[in-house]
């Protein structure tokens, strides 16, 4: 067919092509994952990424293709690769617009739960010296409206933030008294003490609950004692209250993995499901209050932690396939970021740090905090990450103040030492408060932090069955848009 | 069934000399609605073309093989076209272009039809292998005018409106024009218009396009690969991904709709599940992504040997490519596939997409329960059918 051109044709010649900027880890004694701008994965053999990175390759190869296909190489003057990359980029960093929408409100200190794993190193006793004042309440208010999101969340964190429930009342209709700003509310709590009152306060302001729930009655009894050893059946109870009341959607649970988790995830799963509800966030203990001064923290380490992950996530899997849609709320995180631009500003899971710029805590007694294990850090005696009071600062000079900049530039993953050359970097975040915490140092040194040891198992993970097990795959690209 | 939408006139009289062509409008020969200068009375039989000259229609349109009266004299101060009966398809509401010399004419619009498109222009920078409508270095610029003409005539409720080429953005400032009218007089008529988008590429373009603002109108693209050579190779134009892929992020840039289409074939259906991840990964925000079974016409049937592949041989990568889609919340279709050749997950996405114009079932369908929902078949140039082609039964 003389009219038509052979594919030799539209070949580019080499001089004519540019390499992108990529990623990239071995991960066999042949084998290396490479990783573009953005965080699309592509496997290459180490005789493929010598011929790629000395552009020894050509149209028709297989390699030019699979490389030009996940950005990796341009031809030098085309601009459509660049500029795909681009718009991408700044879809994914586009939650920095949205700054500070979350402010954390810790009404009281006080719990009548006395868990070991607290990370807030709640107190028992003493209204007067642990429950958040009017007065503090509405100067943190002041700096809350103060913040340059259009939309808040306001959270109301404790202790057992019901114990002072009037104070929330306040609070609530303070906000929706302001004008300017769109507000959504949570209330955290252990639900031991919901009642109707509680209840009927949540559904006429559309507030959200989210609790604890760590597994079976005995597992959970013995994470979380409280006085009559019944925290497991109120949590079900005020759970099963909520969801008629508010909405299946209106409450969420989290579980915390203590050692005695690790053998037990199925049954945790179960308890769950049996609840109706429609996944579960598999979360590790953080090394910040009573965790740490229990030594609960110690007990596992990230290794075994992420076996008891795998096995969750394996289960969770095995759920779906066999009819009943249910996720993995944390690797729902993660596949988002793998497999779409959406801008996620979950706090632990970005860079620039989710620290002051995704969250300002505002303590009972009015000190601010870049985030809440800023504060659980404050509880044991640690004030790095103290901005400020709510009488003497504004929203500008707590995000202003060089504690905050200098956590934040020192931890940026674009440029630290381990994080930049890392090929799962566009998924990552990061977390100066717990390198702080584990190693004294915001940005910390990577390959000694549990922090990095999880987040780089988990993409692991992922990864592998994405490519490997066709059925799970399909169920994992949906809970990526979902 | 094939409609013929072109032909030659038995016999016309009466149009000036001044202008080559017309665009005619049929009208029912009882139509008390305003008569517009384009408007002909649509005759089928001598008692209908009786009550026309008994109205005072100053422009008769017969349908007829010639029994219809020789009335058609000098005397009568009518214009008047006759066409041969296989041309019975034609409706009050139907629009055509008429050539005064030759006698030729063209169907341009049906009012009762779903899939009316026009055609812009012969000329394209592309030069698919597959191409149905093969491009000519013609000027038929007049084909513009004629649509402007067409435009004022077609019904406002009209639901879509497709056009086509060539390359309709060859003459893009003038193509604007023509949609601007589209707006003003069609603004509730879903404009799609297939354009290979190198042209949006141009910022002047795309922000011409964007300043239409039609509240309905939508740029329907092919992109034939995930790699620059590959879909340049099926264009047969260096260069020609680059400015297509840029066209469409410029075309989203301004919040404009944008449908990506591929058509498959055996250079893209073996690689369509790796060209629709890389669609869902890098492209999620266009509004619709069509994957187009091949109608075995112009081009295609020349480049036969390097084009044919069994649907059924690409049915597992297909399903695969739609779900990739689907996962990430980009809404796709598949069009011009029977069921009998698609996996079942990909039903749901399964449309009658055929024109009804070129529409047709072969023997073993009239035992197939799908065949309500069935896309059917191409009866234009050289249909070839899958050997995975059976009747569905429960």
């Amino acid at each position: 067919m003389a009219r038509f051109l052979a594919p030799e044709a539209f070949s580019a010649a080499t001089e004519d092509l540019s390499l992108l900027p990529f990623n990239l880890e071995r991960t066999g004694t042949n084998q290396y994952l490479v990783a573009n701008m953005v965080g699309d994965f592509i496997r290459l053999t180490e005789d493929e990424l010598n011929r790629l990175v000395d552009l020894r390759i050509r149209p028709g190869d297989g390699l030019y293709e699979k490389a030009y296909a996940a950005h990796l190489i341009t031809g030098t003057n085309q601009t459509a690769q660049r500029q795909l990359l681009a718009a991408r980029l700044r879809s994914r960093m586009s939650f920095l617009r949205q700054v500070t929408p979350l402010h954390i409100f810790v009404v009281t200190l006080r719990c009548e739960h006395s868990c070991p794993y607290c990370q807030v190193s709640r107190q028992s006793t003493d209204r007067s010296r642990f429950d958040m004042s009017e007065e503090t309440a509405m100067r943190a208010l002041d700096i809350a409206f103060a913040s340059p999101s259009g939309r808040i969340k306001i959270e109301f964190q404790g202790g057992e933030p019901l114990l002072n429930f009037p104070m929330i009342r306040t609070i609530v209709e303070a906000a929706k008294a302001r004008s300017g700003k769109k507000v959504d509310f949570v209330i955290a709590s252990n639900l031991a003490l919901l009642d109707d009152t509680v209840l009927d306060f949540c559904k006429a302001n559309n507030i959200l609950l989210s609790t604890s729930l760590d597994g079976p009655a005995d597992l959970h009894n013995k994470n979380r004692p409280r006085p009559g050893g019944n925290s497991h059946k109120l949590a079900v109870a005020g759970i099963r209250a909520a969801r008629e009341v508010l909405g299946p959607d209106r409450v969420g649970a989290l579980m915390t993995t203590t050692e005695a988790s690790l053998d037990r995830v199925d049954e945790i799963i179960d308890q769950y499901l049996q609840l109706g509800l429609d996944g579960i966030f598999l979360r590790p203990l953080s090394p910040f209050g009573f965790a740490v001064k229990t030594k609960q923290f110690q007990k596992y380490d990230a290794n075994k932690w992420l076996n008891f992950y795998e096995r969750g996530l394996r289960r969770v899997l095995e759920i779906n396939r066999q009819g009943t849609p249910f996720r993995e709320f944390y690797a729902a995180l993660i596949l988002t970021r793998m497999l779409s631009d959406r801008p996620i500003g979950y706090v632990d899971l970005r860079s620039p740090a989710g620290v002051g710029l995704g969250a300002l805590v505002y303590n009972y007694d009015g000190s601010v905090f870049a985030s809440d294990e800023g504060r659980m850090l404050a509880e044991a005696g640690d004030n790095a990450f103290r901005l400020g009071h709510v009488d003497h600062d504004t929203y500008k000079s707590l995000v202003l103040s060089d504690k905050l900049i200098d956590a934040v530039s020192s931890s940026l993953t674009q440029c630290a030492p381990e994080c930049s050359t890392c090929v799962y970097e566009s998924h990552c975040g990061a977390d100066p408060v717990y390198h702080h915490a584990t190693q004294g140092d915001a940005l910390g040194i990577k390959p000694l932090s549990a922090f990095c040891a999880r987040q780089k198992g988990i993409m692991g993970l992922l990864l592998d069955i994405l490519e490997n097990s066709p059925k799970d795959a399909a169920i994992l690209r949906r809970w990526a848009n979902a | 069934m094939t409609l013929p939408l072109y032909g030659t006139a038995s016999l016309s009289t009466g149009f000036q000399t001044d202008r080559a062509r017309s665009v005619l409008r049929l009208q029912s020969v009882d139509s008390n609605s305003e008569r517009h200068a384009a408007d002909f009375a649509l005759v089928k039989t001598g008692e209908e073309f009786g009550r026309a000259v008994e109205a005072n229609w100053p422009s008769i349109f017969i349908v007829s093989d010639g029994s219809i009266p020789g009335p058609v004299s000098e005397a009568l101060e009518c214009r008047v076209v006759t066409v041969p009966q296989k041309y019975d398809y034609l409706r009050d509401g139907d629009v055509l272009g008429f050539d005064h010399s030759s006698k030729k004419f063209r169907t341009l619009f049906r009012k009762n039809s779903a899939h009316n498109s026009l055609l812009v222009t012969e000329r394209c920078n592309n030069y698919c292998l597959m191409c149905s409508q093969p491009p000519k270095d013609v000027d038929d610029r007049w084909l513009l005018d004629e649509i402007k003409e067409s435009l004022a005539l077609i019904d406002p409720n009209t639901h879509a409106l497709t056009f086509t080429g060539g390359e309709t953005l060859s003459d893009w400032e003038d193509f604007i024009e023509v949609l601007k009218e589209c707006r003003d007089r069609l603004p509730r008529t879903a404009v799609q218009v297939l354009t290979n988008g190198r042209a949006f590429a141009d910022s002047r373009v795309v922000d011409a396009w964007r300043d239409i603002a039609h509240p309905k109108l939508m740029a329907a693209i092919p992109l034939y690969a995930s790699v620059d050579h590959l879909h340049d190779h099926v264009v047969q134009a260096k260069g020609a991904f680059d400015e297509t892929v840029l066209g469409i992020l410029k075309l989203k840039d301004r919040r404009q709709r944008v449908e990506i289409r591929v058509v498959l074939h055996a250079l893209t259906a073996p690689m369509i599940a790796e060209t629709c991840r890389w669609i869902a990964r890098n492209l999620p925000f266009v509004d619709h992504v069509a994957l187009m079974g091949l109608e075995n016409t112009g081009f295609a049937i020349a480049n036969d040997a390097m084009l044919w592949i069994d649907p059924v041989d690409y049915r597992d990568a297909l399903a695969l490519a739609v779900d990739h889609l689907t996962a990430a919340g980009v809404n796709v279709s598949v069009y011009n596939l029977p069921k009998c050749v698609l996996a079942r997950s990909v039903w749901p996405h399964a449309l009658q997409s055929i024109s009804d114009w070129k529409n047709g079932f072969v023997d073993e369908c009239n035992r197939c329960d799908e065949k309500p929902d069935c896309s059917g078949f191409f009866t234009t140039g050289r249909p070839r059918f899958s050997r995975g082609i059976h009747a569905i039964t429960a």
